[in-house]
């Protein structure tokens, strides 16, 4: 079996993010890169159906050359070759190109990814990917497995849990609950530092869309301290309830 | 600036921090308190290598030098000493002895376990009435049939109760004093080795030491590790690795008590200002962290020779003596800085205070590393 992966790298959850000077991307500075959580899932998957059913799993991500830490800790976790599609492209549709591009043809029977990628939340990338190769696609999978007939998996859906299955190759995305990432052992990063990571230029479309504005939520105002004696702050309480927050 | 990391060590460094602070840290204090071995944490680090750092993949270890294991060994003290302790014995006194001075057939039966994590080991030396003192050991090793028959008391064994394999010192040729020493990898499931229940220590609570009688406990042939009276020379090899290694954990201890400090000084307010603006605690602040930079640099010196295969008894002792007294001094100040709640279990200083203390007397006391120094210059 081939299976491919495809990780993005985002900034960590921690990281207090700042909007960079022209208003719409973040400010790199300070920020501290990792690969997004619902990805983890998805290469965990991919690494748990190696070693149980045998595969050979290929990681993939686009972006520059940062990029090549994710893929770097993915080859030192287990994945058996690592490809970097040279891009700046980040809107959903011109990175699902690029993805569908390279995957086209290659033969992977399982893609795997997060159902979405952590921060931008979008939740296109693998559904586009799945349909921009015709193939079938399975979403927010917290089970899944391989059958003589394709695959089945369960999915997240609003108030319970649907079971869908279908033929292979498909794309499944990764959602929270589906397994439980390993961690990386010494030898697996010795290991990676000795496998070389493929470079490939991407093909990626102009976006279709395009980030106009990036705008932090609005601090929270200070608190107030409400003075005199305790009549008159339940008073002062009441009013503003009333007129300022206008509860009743 | 010394010493230049390689990219594989930094490597590790992280790997072992970022595992130390997402699994190891957040039931730390829980485990303190229950005095509960953490069986599942030291099994996923023998899966990950952490168990058998040095050696050789060949024989289940994960084959990286012996400043990256120094750098984890500290990374997981910060978070919790009882596990530092625990993988500390494993690597330094259990795995590293069989490495050197075991055959090709005791690798194969024991270091691959014991490297691998699939079991513990530990290291017997220390008796009720002999510690670094080995000439007056009295564990008898009486020859027999095929092997020998192990008769004695050993005391504050590390991993006992929960570990397997252990290197055991036992005299063999009393009319040789000294060198009527002999060491075996003793296998803890055999009959006749019966081991206590747990010590109730004051800190390391979740790690496990306990008192063992060893009552007509086989040996055989095969598992004299070295030749006959090689016992003193394996576990001094032994004690200059396991020196280094508990010379880290305290420096990982003294670490953590610094940030936690610099944080608390940060936030909590007397007179108007946080606290980090009194001089009186910035002097604290700063004389800890030049303590623990230099044990750090005495630490990694002393790691660097052993790597190389240079002596470093000195060294080691050197490490050991600047870094512990060092940590117990910083935990103490740490209490200080923190005022009542320090001394409340539910802050971590509290924990560190009590784990850090030890570290001055097992692997050799304070006093023990004075004479070792000493004995060095004036030779």
């Amino acid at each position: 079996m081939k299976i491919l992966v495809a990780l993005k790298q985002v900034p960590d959850t921690e990281t207090k993010v700042k909007v960079a000077a022209d208003g719409k991307s973040l400010d790199p500075a300070d920020v501290k890169w990792i690969t997004s959580t619902y990805d983890e899932y998805a290469l965990e998957e991919a690494l748990r159906l190696k070693e149980s059913k045998g595969a050979e799993v290929t990681v993939v991500s686009l972006g520059g050359d940062s990029v090549k830490d994710v893929l770097r800790n993915a080859l030192a976790l287990g994945a058996d070759a690592a490809v970097l599609l040279k891009s700046d492209a980040s809107d959903p549709l011109a990175v699902a190109t690029a993805l569908a591009a390279y995957a086209k043809d290659k033969g992977f029977d399982l893609i795997f990814a997060g159902n979405k990628g952590m921060g931008g939340d979008n939740a296109s990338v693998g559904p586009m990917l799945a349909e921009l190769l015709g193939i079938a696609q399975a979403n927010v999978v917290v089970k899944f497995e391989v059958t003589d007939a394709g695959f089945r998996a369960e999915r997240e859906i609003e108030g319970g849990t649907e079971v869908v299955e279908g033929a292979l190759p498909a794309v499944i995305t990764a959602q929270k609950g589906l397994n439980e990432p390993r961690y990386a052992s010494l030898k697996g990063i010795m290991a990676a530092k000795k496998k070389t990571i493929e470079e490939v230029e991407a093909t990626a479309p102009a976006g279709a869309t395009a980030v106009i504005a990036l705008v932090l939520p609005a601090a929270r105002p200070e608190g107030r301290k409400l003075d005199g004696d305790a009549a008159a702050q339940a008073a002062a309480l009441l009013n503003a309830l009333k007129d300022e927050a206008k509860v009743f | 600036m010394f010493p230049a990391f390689t990219e594989d060590q930094l490597a590790i460094r992280d790997a072992a921090r970022d595992f130390a602070v997402n699994e190891i840290e957040p039931g730390a204090m829980a485990r303190d308190h229950a005095a509960e071995f953490p069986s599942d944490i030291i099994r996923q680090l023998g899966e990950m290598g952490f168990m058998g750092m040095t050696v050789p993949e060949a024989y289940g270890g994960a084959g990286v030098d012996y400043l990256s294991y120094i750098l984890a060994l500290e990374e997981i003290a910060k978070v919790d000493a009882s596990v530092a302790v625990t993988m500390s014995v494993n690597n330094s006194v259990a795995c590293a002895p069989i490495l050197v001075f075991g055959t090709e057939a005791q690798k194969q039966k024991y270091l691959k376990p014991l490297a691998s994590g699939e079991v513990l080991g530990g290291f017997m030396l220390t008796e009720p009435d002999a510690g670094s003192d080995a000439a007056a050991l009295k564990c008898r090793a009486t020859k027999v049939e095929g092997g020998w028959q192990l008769n004695g008391a050993k005391a504050w064994i590390t991993n006992g109760g929960v570990g397997r394999y252990f290197v055991t010192m036992a005299v063999t040729h009393p009319e040789l004093g000294k060198k009527g020493i002999s060491a075996f990898v003793l296998d803890a499931e055999r009959p006749g080795v019966h081991m206590a229940k747990p010590e109730e220590k004051m800190g390391l609570r979740s790690s496990k030491t306990v008192m063992v009688t060893l009552e007509d406990a086989f040996v055989a042939d095969d598992d004299l590790l070295g030749g006959p009276g090689d016992g003193l020379k394996v576990a001094l090899h032994g004690l200059d690795g396991g020196r280094i290694g508990i010379a880290a954990q305290a420096v990982g201890i003294a670490q953590r008590a610094l940030n936690e400090s610099i944080a608390y000084a940060r936030t909590r307010h007397s007179f108007g200002k946080p606290i980090g603006e009194h001089q009186a605690i910035q002097t604290y602040l700063a004389e800890m962290e030049a303590r623990v930079q230099a044990s750090r640099l005495l630490v990694y010196k002393a790691a660097i020779m052993r790597n190389e295969g240079q002596p470093c008894t000195l060294e080691a002792a050197t490490a050991k003596l600047f870094a512990t007294e060092s940590a117990v001094w910083v935990c103490d100040r740490a209490v200080q800085i923190f005022g009542g709640y320090g001394y409340s279990r539910e802050y971590v200083v509290e924990r560190l205070y009590r784990d850090v203390r030890v570290t001055t007397i097992y692997e050799g006391t304070s006093e023990i590393q004075r004479i070792v120094v000493a004995r060095s210059l004036l030779k």
